[in-house]
């Protein structure tokens, strides 16, 4: 019974203790700034010896390499004519930068491909009629949403292969997919994908949730298999084996072996994004839907996709880029989607000129980054939407 | 998931999901064989009326075409169809195994500087994670050998980088070593290695000296490094590198690099890095700020935090999905084909299928190569998750 007495001793010969202050210690000066341009300067990029050292690199290196950009990019670059001559370095003019003149004499190539002249206002009603579909669904507080969800998936499909396609019976000459090209196809390539990866992807993911082994052993194969394999061999795969195995009289199009290689690659990946979101639901919501008495069917329909895919929409936009992307592979089945017809026009000799080729890839650069940015801001603003709840 | 709509007394056959849930695999079982069935009579139609050979008899056939880029002894006018596969094979094993090296480095660069505190570091970061991960593979592939690698000035203009590298549109050459007893002195190179190894081992646990991390570095680097160097110059072999040299047509020794590779190379470790970059924030975020605050609070250093604290734990985040990106690293060395890199893809599922007209069966091979890698890694990680996951009580 020592110890607290000898504890409580010191309190009152504090003033003895020789490592105890008898006098305050000096203020500490203010600091020079805690707010305004100095201190942020002074806190985000000279806040010590190395950090300060990188920034300085990162000026130099800046310096170095964006100003020949923007030469390149604007101030040397081409605006306007019709061959490759008005791209060419001349005397008054050393060094030729990028040639948008070769953009813009080709643009009608790189958007329609061969799609006949007289018939490309049916590509832009396809166009129109898709982004109308795609705003209603993205638009969260859209009317009638549902109603959406029936004209994107099952309307706009028939309609769009009707316009594109051609239907003699109501006067649309038909257009050989052969025509196709350019961004149009890049778009049907990934309105496909995205239009069929959903369900499919929906159905594979419950499958491999299911109860029932043949079931859940099919769907994890096909899954597995998908994921295991380059897009590629897949494409390749279905431009040699579906003309195998269909009878002769048949013959799917080049465009279609493409299209179901790109479905079934993309329903795959989707498959695990949308397990990802099942998996994400609690317990208690099936438990509580089976107290209340709802079959299977209505509590999947009713309450754990509704939740669920809500939950996962940033990942399933996160996979539409991914396809987005995916869809520059058609390219190697003979497919003439955006990227080929960069390719075609660029070794076009009559735009033949050294930056010809560079301009091209920075144009479907930026044609690509555009789109694909879109979609990833989008998916990180319902993110943010969907954390509310949880940020303090 | 328990079933609450277990069978129940008084409830008809066909309404028992048991019945119900067998008689459904049946269905789908029976569609699925009756398709494939279908699928295959046609098939065997189809081929026997275009006469076709099928089997894998051609993989013992004279492939009787040239490879650009071989690993192995290979032939046209010899080797086989079975030998060039082997050759591709190794080709996108070793573009594979270089890219994920220089993406894992660049990509752990990369994600440390997303969250770097310096703005300029983290804007940077930030502008090039963004812009590389929206633009597809194959364009950036597409633009480095053809708007890059080809617009390099030809051999007799070469760039001249550090240590006798030279770099035009014909590739890169690299000095080569040149092991006069490769033998002996790759057995002294391992058994310095190795004795490195050992010597931090055992230093690892001790404490005062030889406890202080940078004096074990240093010494397990000296062992390693200054060890050989005596002892090769002591025994007098030296490692001799033959240059490349310019000569009048074309550059001569040295060991050269296609710009095929260079630009696959680059392509890919530029794309998974900005993957990468992603995984190791995600990953060095998922540690609490808690236990940054608590380990300094204990007065450790910020770099004893990063690499006793931060790092140990984010592995365990990172870990699976970097070897997902490994495993997309080498899927997506098949984009070669557009630029003409002898990969697998290339070789086999492109030249050898077209030569053979048997498509199918080559491609299938093809297939099951990457599902082998994909599985093995797969296996890999189930036994990693199985040993590192984190326990929760």
């Amino acid at each position: 019974m020592d110890a607290p007495t000898a504890a409580a001793a010191p309190t009152t010969e504090s003033a003895a203790l020789a490592y105890v202050r008898t006098a305050p210690a000096a203020a500490v000066s203010p600091p020079l700034a805690t707010a305004g341009v100095l201190a942020w300067l002074r806190e985000r990029l000279f806040p010590n010896l190395s950090s300060s050292l990188m920034t300085i690199v990162i000026v130099l290196l800046l310096i170095w390499i964006v100003p020949p950009l923007i030469d390149f990019l604007i101030v040397n670059a081409t605006w306007t004519g019709s061959d490759r001559e008005a791209c060419l370095a001349t005397a008054e003019r050393p060094v030729a930068g990028a040639c948008w003149a070769f953009i813009g004499d080709r643009f009608a190539y790189l958007m329609y491909g061969s799609y006949p002249i007289a018939g490309r206002w049916r590509v832009d009603l396809f166009f129109a009629m898709l982004a109308f579909g795609t705003a209603w669904l993205l638009w969260l507080e859209a009317p009638r949403r549902d109603l959406g969800a029936v004209y994107f998936f099952a309307v706009l499909p028939v309609t769009s292969f009707v316009l594109l396609h051609g239907f003699e019976a109501i006067g649309l000459p038909v257009v050989d997919t052969a025509l196709w090209g350019g961004f149009t196809v890049t778009i049907v390539v990934a309105a496909v994908g995205i239009v069929v990866s959903l369900p499919i992807g929906i159905v594979l993911a419950l499958g491999r949730r299911s109860e029932l082994p043949a079931v859940r052993l099919l769907s994890t194969l096909f899954i597995e298999f998908i994921r295991g394999v380059p897009l590629i061999t897949v494409l390749f795969m279905a431009s040699v084996m579906l003309p195998l195995f269909v009878p002769e009289s048949w013959s799917p199009d080049k465009l279609l072996r493409a299209l179901v290689g790109v479905a079934l690659f993309s329903s795959a990946y989707m498959a695990e994004v949308v397990r990802a979101g099942l998996q994400a639901m609690p317990k208690g919501q099936y438990e509580a839907a089976h107290a209340l008495g709802l079959s299977y069917w209505q509590t999947l329909r009713l309450i754990i996709l509704p939740q669920a895919l809500t939950v996962t929409i940033p990942n399933i936009v996160n996979s539409y880029i991914a396809l987005f992307k995916d869809t520059t592979l058609v390219f190697f089945v003979g497919i003439f989607d955006f990227l080929k017809t960069i390719e075609v026009a660029r070794a076009d000799p009559n735009w033949a000129t050294p930056v010809t080729s560079a301009t091209g890839y920075v144009f479907a650069a930026l044609v690509y980054f555009v789109c694909c940015y879109a979609m990833s801001r989008y998916a990180t603003g319902i993110e943010k939407r969907l954390s509310t709840g949880e940020r303090r | 998931m328990a079933r609450p709509w277990e069978s129940a007394p008084g409830v008809p056959f066909y309404r028992d999901p048991k019945y119900r849930g067998i008689a459904l695999q049946i269905g789908v079982c029976a569609a699925l064989a009756y398709l494939a069935y279908i699928a295959i009579q046609i098939a065997a139609d189809n081929l026997a009326r275009s006469h076709v050979a099928s089997g894998f008899g051609f993989w013992n056939v004279t492939a009787g075409f040239d490879i650009s880029q071989t690993l192995i002894d290979y032939s046209p006018q010899s080797s086989t169809y079975g030998r060039a596969f082997w050759v591709g094979l190794l080709n996108t094993l070793v573009v594979a195994a270089v890219g994920i090296v220089l993406a894992t480095i660049l990509g752990f660069a990369i994600g440390v500087a997303r969250l770097s505190r310096n703005y300029l570091v983290e804007r940077l970061a930030t502008c090039y994670v963004e812009s590389i991960r929206n633009v597809p593979l194959l364009l950036q592939l597409l633009f480095w050998y053809n708007a890059v690698l080809n617009a390099l000035p030809g051999f007799a203009a070469s760039f001249v980088l550090p240590g006798g590298v030279l770099l035009n549109n014909r590739g890169l050459f690299l000095p080569r070593p040149l092991f006069g007893d490769g033998a002996q002195i790759f057995a002294v190179l391992a058994g310095a290695v190795l004795l490195a190894v050992i010597f931090n081992r055992i230093m690892r646990r001790r404490k005062g000296f030889w406890g202080a991390i940078g004096i074990r570095a240093a010494f397990t680097l000296a062992i390693a490094v200054a060890l050989p160097v005596i002892v090769l110059s002591v025994t007098g072999t030296r490692i001799a590198f033959d240059y490349p040299q310019v000569s009048r047509f074309n550059v001569r020794g040295g060991l050269e690099v296609l710009p095929e590779f260079v630009a696959l190379l680059l392509g890919l470790v530029v794309y998974t890095a900005a993957f990468i970059a992603e995984v190791v924030r995600a990953g060095l975020m998922s540690v609490s700020r808690g236990q940054t605050e608590a380990a300094l609070a204990l007065g450790l250093t910020r770099l004893q935090t990063l690499r006793l604290i931060v790092i140990p734990q984010a592995m365990r985040v990172i870990i699976p999905p970097l070897t997902s990106q490994y495993l997309n690293l080498t899927k997506n060395s098949s984009l070669a084909v557009a630029i003409g890199y002898p990969d697998l893809v290339q070789v086999f599922a492109g030249t050898v299928a077209n030569q053979t007209n048997q498509p199918v069966e080559v491609i299938v091979i093809t297939m099951l190569v990457y599902l082998s890698f994909s599985l093995s890694t797969s296996l890999v990680m189930n036994i990693y998750n199985a040993r590192y996951a984190l326990v929760e009580r």
